[in-house]
């Protein structure tokens, strides 16, 4: 018992803990991530999902992102779109492909009524990003195929 | 003269550049189509001749949001089918997503005991026509093909928590000889996979 409880707390072998905050409401995600954001920093907000294959593909793009931005004012945010039951996935899919940018699962199944304030342009397909900078919104409905073609749309984003 | 016919044919042009871009808007008429079902047959629009409508629903077998709106497309089409029949037509390209490939969707289809038509759109020439994005994404053609609504099923993607069923309630506007209070709405979908040229 001690030893499933030991281990439960650990994690099992080289798991890494990744915390995935779960929000059930866009609008407690939209004050902590789309509100009183600073004008000086660049966020870069990727809608993604596990079962998505071209989203999954990109990942490692966003995080090598993240990393060359680190010395700037930057912020990656990987929002999960997965349903809530898969949690457990999400996490050990960040930890499979070592992705140290902040994962959140947006949870809110009533997307018609929240995809519009993301991006009035967005059809709610994935792979999707939205890229914040000066506090004007870049909304990008694409998925990447390389890291230099990420990288074109956010130096782009001016 | 010259000139004016060379304006046209640009003007032209570039409709229909639009067109294959962006796809349908509400009120627009819609092409039929000849595509291979589960069933082995070519199916097309003008073929059911007894229909009030259509309720045209790009999907596919690898989605998860696909999957879990399967029970309910079902559950439409057992109580609308017979005036407005659900077609169901997997755009998607099988060499990225081999789970959406003919023989897999067969096998869905056998599991799931559909009794709608399950299409598949070889050659990815139909869903852009459509201006498709995603699976699930629906589009309801009345008697005319006139496209009436499009977009969601309902508005949550947990059955359990839906409080407004867009599609159902559309369907019965046309039934009754009305037009949908709401003609388009969104949800997340699994974004259509472009075969590579």
């Amino acid at each position: 018992m001690k030893w499933i409880l030991l281990s439960a707390i650990l994690g099992f072998g080289n798991v890494q803990t990744n915390q995935v905050k779960v929000y059930d409401e866009f609008s407690a995600f939209e004050s902590d991530y789309l509100s009183n954001l600073s004008g000086d920093t660049t966020y870069v907000i990727n809608f993604w999902a596990t079962w998505c294959a071209p989203c999954v593909k990109e990942l490692p793009y966003f995080e090598q992102l993240r990393e060359r931005n680190e010395m700037k004012p930057f912020k990656m945010i990987l929002v999960s779109l997965d349903f809530k039951s898969k949690l457990e996935g999400v996490k050990s899919l960040i930890a499979k492909k070592g992705i140290q940018s902040e994962v959140v699962l947006l949870a809110d199944g009533r997307a018609s009524e929240w995809i519009d304030l993301v991006d009035s342009t967005w059809s709610g397909a994935i792979p999707a990003t939205l890229v914040i900078k000066n506090n004007k919104r870049y909304f990008y409905e694409k998925s990447y195929e390389s890291y230099k073609e990420l990288e074109e749309d956010i130096l782009k984003s001016e | 003269m010259k000139k004016t016919i060379l304006g046209l044919v640009c003007i032209v042009a570039l409709g229909a550049a639009t067109l294959s871009t962006n796809g349908y808007q509400v009120g627009d008429t819609a092409e039929d189509f000849s595509l291979m079902g589960v069933d082995d047959q070519e199916h097309s629009l003008a073929d059911y001749e007894d229909a009030n409508g259509f309720v045209v629903i790009f999907t596919c077998n690898h989605c998860p949001y696909s999957v879990a709106y399967e029970d309910r497309i079902i559950a439409l089409h057992a109580k609308y089918g017979e005036d407005y029949p659900v077609i169901a037509i997997n755009p998607n390209d099988p060499v990225s997503y081999p789970s959406d490939n003919f023989e897999n969707m067969k096998l869905r289809a056998e599991e799931k005991g559909f009794k709608f038509d399950y299409l598949f759109d070889d050659g990815q020439q139909v869903f852009p026509k459509y201006g498709a994005t995603k699976t699930p994404h629906v589009f309801l053609l009345d008697k005319d093909l006139k496209v009436q609504y499009i977009g969601a099923i309902d508005n949550s993607t947990e059955e359990s928590d839906v409080s407004k069923t867009y599609l159902a309630d559309a369907i019965e506007s046309l039934r009754d000889g009305e037009t949908p209070k709401v003609t388009s709405t969104k949800a997340i979908g699994c974004g259509i996979k472009v075969a590579k040229q």
